[in-house]
C-alpha cells in the first residue's frame, strides 16, 4: 500500500472536512435566502447556480452576481461566505504545504525513492555502509571502475556531500541506521546482484551487525568489514567474513614495510594505490632510531610493526601510564622543543607524529624539522578536511589510515588474484622486489599502474579457448602484442599465473597457456583494455598469431590500412 | 466512550438515513423527492469519505471503497438533476426523476454495506 498517500490523507482529514462543511453551508444558505429576478419577482437560487457561484467565489475570482443581481440579504450572506471559504482554503493549502515540508514526511519520501531505485536496479552493485573517509574513497574507486554503489550512512550531512559528487554512475544513498536489518533490506541486501557488502562504519558493533545480517541472507556473498579491536575481528572471522581490516593495524603494517622493505612496499603501493609514490621516494637511510609521538591504539600498532624488525624507538607520550616499563619514553606531547630535545631528536633518523590531533601533529614535525633538517618526517592525518594543510606540510609521508583501508578494499574487490599475489610477494626478498619494481617502472613509467586478472575459460576469453581447442600453441607472449600492430608490445606483463594450486610468479613469455589458467596482468590501463581484444576477438587473435588480417569486410580492411 | 467513534458512526449512519429519505417515494414522481435532501446526502457522504481516509486496515480500505462508490452514484444523480433542471428544455420530468432516483438507490446499497461493515468492526472489537 502507498504509505505516503495514507499519511498525507490522514493528516488532511480535518482541513478537508472543514472545506466541505464551509462549502455546504454556503451553498445551502444561498439556496434558502430569497432573492429577486430581473423583473422584481421573488426568486430562489437553485443548487446548480449556488454551487456555481460558491465555486468561483471561493477561489476569489468573482464573476459578479448571477444570474440576477443579489438582494441585500443575499449580499450579506455572500460576505460571510467569502471570508469563510478563503479561510477554509488557506487552512487546507497551509496544511498540505506543512505536511510536504515536514521533516518526517520528507524522510519518508526519500526512503521510498531510495527503495524504488534499489528495487529496480538490475546491474550489479556494492552495498557500502558508512560514508566516511574510507567509504568515500571506496565509492569513488568503484565508480571509476564502472560499478555502482548503494550507500547507507546515519548522518545526512555526509550523504549530502555524496549528492554533490559528480559521478557518471550516481550512487544511491539512504540516511539510516545500518545496524537495523530492515534498512539493509531496503538497500538491497537480499538482491542477488549485490556483489558484496562493505561494513565501513566507525562503530564495531554496527559493522558486526551488518556482516552477520549479510552472511545470514547470502552466505556466499563477499563481506568486508572494518574492525578496531581484536575481539570484534575474531568474532567477524568466526562466521566467515571475507576480509577484516583493522585500520590501525593495516596502516602500521603498510608503514613498517616502507621502512624495512622499501621496494616491496613500493610494489604494493603501485599496485593498490591510484596515486602511487614515485620511485625516488625510497628511504635510503631508514635504519636507526625513530621517534614516535603518541602511544594510543595507533601508536601501539606502529610500535609493534617497527620494533619487531630491529629498529630502536623513542616514545613521546603525555600519559605515562600507557607506556610499558622498559620502553624508551619521554613525557610530553612533542610539540615543544624541550621534549624533542629530551628525545634526542638530533640523532634520530625519523619522527612519526601520530597523535589524534592534526594541529599537534603538524606542529611536531615543523618543530622537529627545525631542530634536525635531515629528519624523515611522517605525519598522521586524522581528518580528511585538513587535506590542504597536510599537502603543504612537506612531510615525507602523510599517514591516512582511512585511505590505506580504502585502497586495500579496492584491491581486494578488483581481483582476488591480486590479494594472492601480495601474499606471495611477502615471501620474496628485497632483491626480487627491486627487480620487479624496475620492470614495472620500465613498463608504465610514472603513470598509473593498473592490474587485471582473468581466467582462460569460455566466459572470459572466448577467443583464446577456441584457439586452444583447435590445437594452436598459445604462449604468454601472444597476449602482450598490440592488437593493431603485432610487432609492437603492449606496456603490460604477467605478474602471476595460477594453474590449479600451482602458482608461478612473473611467468616467462614462452610459458604455454592452458584452459583453466588464471592470470594476473599489470600495466597501463589503456594497454590492458587493448589486451581484451586479443582475449575476446577471434580475428584479432588470429592477426596477432599469424600476422594475417582476415577481416572479411573490405571497407573495414581499407580503413585499417589507412590508419596504419 | 470514544468520541471519535461516535462522530464516525454518526456520519456513516446519517449518510444512510439521508439517502433512504431521498430515495423513498414513487420512483418517477418529482414531488416525492426533495433536492435539499440529495444535497445533504452528498455533503455527508463526502465527509464520510474523508473520515475514512488513512485507515490502513483491510476493513478500512473496504469502507473507503464503499464510500467512494456512494459519492460517485450521488454526484451522478445530482449531475443528471442539474442537467435536466438547467439545460434540458423539458425540465425535470418523471423519466428524469426515475433515473436520478435509481442512481441514488445505487448509492443506498453502498451506504448499507458501509453500515454493515461498521457493525462488523464494532462486533470484532470485543470490549
Amino acid at each position: 500500500m502507498n504509505t505516503l498517500l495514507y499519511i498525507m490523507l490522514r493528516r488532511l482529514r480535518l482541513p478537508l472536512i472543514v472545506l466541505i462543511l464551509v462549502y455546504a453551508v454556503s451553498i445551502l444558505g444561498l439556496v434558502i435566502i430569497p432573492g429577486q429576478d430581473d423583473q422584481g419577482q421573488p426568486w430562489r437560487m437553485g443548487f446548480f447556480h449556488a454551487f456555481y457561484f460558491v465555486s468561483f467565489m471561493g477561489s476569489t475570482i468573482g464573476f459578479g452576481e448571477i444570474p440576477y443581481p443579489f438582494t441585500d440579504a443575499q449580499r450579506m450572506w455572500t460576505l460571510v461566505c467569502i471570508y469563510s471559504t478563503v479561510v477554509a482554503w488557506l487552512y487546507a493549502i497551509g496544511s498540505t504545504l506543512a505536511i510536504i515540508q515536514d521533516a518526517g514526511f520528507q524522510r519518508l519520501i526519500r526512503t521510498r525513492r531510495f527503495a524504488q531505485q534499489v528495487r529496480t536496479l538490475e546491474e550489479s552493485f556494492y552495498l557500502v555502509c558508512g560514508y566516511g573517509t574510507t567509504g568515500r574513497e571506496v565509492v569513488m574507486g568503484l565508480e571509476r571502475r564502472g560499478v555502482r554503489s548503494v550507500v547507507i550512512d546515519i548522518r545526512q550531512e555526509r550523504l549530502d556531500q555524496l549528492g554533490l559528487e559528480e559521478f557518471a554512475l550516481p550512487a544511491f544513498s539512504l540516511c539510516a541506521d545500518a545496524s537495523l536489518p530492515d534498512n539493509l533490506a531496503l538497500a538491497g541486501l537480499s538482491k542477488p546482484n549485490c556483489l558484496g557488502v562493505l561494513a565501513l562504519t566507525d562503530q564495531d558493533n554496527v559493522n558486526l551487525a551488518i556482516a552477520i545480517a549479510s552472511k545470514l541472507v547470502l552466505p556466499k556473498r563477499m563481506v568486508i568489514s572494518r574492525s578496531e579491536n581484536v575481539i570484534t575481528s575474531a568474532n567477524l572471522a568466526s562466521f566467515g567474513t571475507d576480509l577484516i581490516i583493522d585500520p590501525f593495524q593495516q596502516f602500521a603494517e603498510y608503514f613498517g614495510l616502507a621502512v624495512h622493505r622499501p621496494h616491496q612496499h613500493l610494489v604494493v603501493d603501485w599496485l593498490l594505490n591510484p596515486q602511487h609514490r614515485p620511485l625516488s621516494s625510497i628511504y635510503k637511510h631508514s635504519h636507526g632510531r625513530w621517534i614516535l609521538c603518541g602511544f594510543g591504539r595507533f601508536g601501539k600498532a606502529l610500535y609493534d610493526a617497527l620494533k619487531s624488525e630491529a629498529t630502536e624507538i623513542t616514545l613521546i607520550e603525555p600519559d605515562a601510564s600507557r607506556v610499558n616499563s622498559g620502553m624508551d619514553h619521554v613525557n610530553g606531547v612533542g610539540t615543544e622543543a624541550v621534549t624533542l630535545d629530551a628525545a634526542r631528536v638530533n640523532e634520530a633518523v625519523g619522527i612519526i607524529a601520530g597523535t589524534a590531533n592534526d594541529a599537534d601533529n603538524l606542529s611536531i614535525i615543523m618543530t622537529a624539522r627545525q631542530m634536525n633538517p635531515k629528519l624523515i618526517t611522517v605525519v598522521r592525518q586524522n581528518h580528511a578536511a585538513n587535506e590542504l594543510m597536510f599537502a603543504n606540510s612537506k612531510s615525507d609521508f602523510v599517514m591516512q589510515p582511512g585511505h590505506t583501508v580504502a585502497t586495500k578494499i579496492l584491491g581486494h574487490i578488483r581481483t582476488p588474484l591480486l590479494q594472492l599475489f601480495l601474499q606471495q610477494l611477502q615471501t620474496q626478498d628485497e632483491v626480487w622486489a627491486h627487480t620487479l619494481m624496475n620492470r614495472i617502472s620500465q613498463s608504465v613509467g610514472d603513470e598509473r599502474l593498473d592490474s587485471r586478472s582473468f581466467k582462460i575459460c569460455t566466459d572470459q576469453t572466448p577467443a583464446l579457448i577456441d584457439a586452444i581447442e583447435s590445437g594452436a600453441k598459445l604462449t604468454l607472449r601472444t597476449l602482450m602484442k598490440r592488437p593493431y600492430d603485432r610487432k609492437a608490445a603492449l606496456d603490460c606483463f604477467p605478474l602471476m599465473l595460477k594453474r590449479d594450486e600451482e602458482i608461478t610468479l612473473t611467468p616467462g613469455e614462452l610459458h604455454e597457456l592452458q584452459s583453466g589458467d588464471e592470470l594476473l596482468f599489470c600495466g597501463r590501463t589503456n594497454d590492458l583494455n587493448d589486451q581484451l581484444w586479443i582475449l575476446e576477438n577471434q580475428q584479432t587473435l588470429n592477426y596477432v598469431l599469424t600476422g594475417v588480417d582476415d577481416n572479411p569486410n573490405p571497407l573495414l580492411r581499407w580503413i585499417r590500412n589507412l590508419k596504419v | 466512550m470514544n468520541r471519535e467513534k461516535v462522530v464516525f458512526a454518526f456520519f456513516i449512519v446519517l449518510a444512510l438515513t439521508l439517502n433512504v429519505g431521498f430515495v423513498v417515494g414513487d420512483v418517477d414522481n418529482p414531488g416525492h423527492h426533495e433536492v435539499v435532501e440529495l444535497f445533504l446526502a452528498i455533503v455527508v457522504s463526502l465527509i464520510c469519505t474523508v473520515l475514512k481516509f488513512g485507515d490502513r486496515s483491510h476493513l478500512g480500505a473496504l469502507m473507503l471503497a464503499t464510500s467512494l462508490v456512494a459519492d460517485l452514484q450521488l454526484i451522478a444523480a445530482a449531475s443528471i438533476w442539474g442537467y435536466h433542471a438547467q439545460i434540458s428544455a423539458a425540465g425535470v420530468t418523471g423519466d428524469a426523476m426515475a433515473s436520478i432516483v435509481s442512481f441514488a438507490a445505487g448509492a443506498l446499497v453502498a451506504n448499507v454495506i458501509s453500515v454493515v461493515l461498521l457493525v462488523i468492526e464494532t462486533v470484532l472489537v470485543r470490549r
